[in-house]
């Protein structure tokens, strides 16, 4: 039989990438978009030179290399884990953007914005403890009707 | 009111996105081959139905709103914020997919709803 030792550290290692590539992300998201400035979509003129700034800026890259890394990591992850395993260790994400956006962009945060963090990563490791499957059977069914009109649209 | 405008954008086409590209895979179907040309075949199958592609235009739509965001409210707020998307994910669920949402579920976007409320109250 297979050791399971192997996979736990690989799941662990990658909810471990999940947990910081996410927020992180955000932040240098952050920090990037508030270096572009204000942004002004008129006229035509003023947008492009919005976009022209803001993909000029290498925060909002390696921001969005970072998102994609945690992309990548949640896919890779979800192909052999368990969802309701996986969305509840990822739900200190929302407490690591608040800690990252404090400690690395000197954010003010209130006691009452830490306890609301605290109680929002709670919910939300409580709605990853529920079944991800609500039904016995495949709700594929239920679907294609839905799906046929848009499809044949 | 734009904060208001982008938050709503963030969460209702980021949820509506998410929606849509889970009915689409659903149609697809589930994958059981993780070998990069049958995820390349079940990729392209699940771009012929069209709302993939209502799917990704909304995430596309959340994540530019996710931007404008950023560029003036602090990513302390904001990022906790969007977490009202798993009560839109709920109702959604609930209303577009027909799917059955369990109490304990409802229990914790109730929680998500109360830190929200504390987020925006602990707001400077």
């Amino acid at each position: 039989m297979k050791s399971q030792k192997p996979l736990h550290l690989k799941t662990f290692l990658l909810i471990l990438v999940m947990v910081i590539a996410g927020p992180l992300g955000n932040v240098l998201l952050s920090k990037g978009m508030k270096q572009t400035g204000s942004l002004a979509w008129w006229p035509p003129s003023e947008a492009l030179h919005t976009v022209v700034r803001v993909l000029g800026s290498g925060s909002v890259w390696l921001g969005v290399a970072s998102l994609l890394t945690f992309f990548l990591a949640n896919i890779l992850v979800l192909s052999w884990a368990d969802y309701s395993f996986v969305q509840p260790a990822s739900s200190v994400a929302y407490g690591v953007s608040a800690l990252l956006g404090c400690l690395l962009l000197g954010e003010p945060v209130s006691p009452l914005r830490w306890t609301g963090i605290a109680i929002i990563c709670l919910g939300v490791f409580v709605v990853g403890q529920t079944s991800p499957q609500s039904h016995p059977h495949s709700p594929t069914q239920s679907l294609e009707r839905g799906s046929q009109s848009l499809e044949s649209t | 009111m734009v904060e208001a405008i982008l938050f709503s954008l963030i969460i209702v086409a980021g949820t509506g996105g998410e929606l849509c590209v889970s009915r689409a895979m659903k149609t697809v179907g589930e994958v059981k081959d993780f070998r990069p040309l049958s995820i390349a075949r079940v990729i392209l199958r699940a771009l012929r139905v069209g709302w993939m592609w209502a799917g990704v235009g909304m995430m596309a739509l959340a994540f530019f709103s996710l931007l404008g965001a950023l560029s003036f409210l602090n990513v302390s707020f904001v990022v906790p914020v969007t977490a009202l998307s798993y009560v839109a994910g709920a109702c959604g669920a609930m209303f577009f997919l027909r799917e059955r949402v369990s109490r304990r579920r409802w229990a914790g976007v109730c929680l998500v709803v109360i830190g929200v409320t504390l987020v925006f109250l602990g707001k400077r």
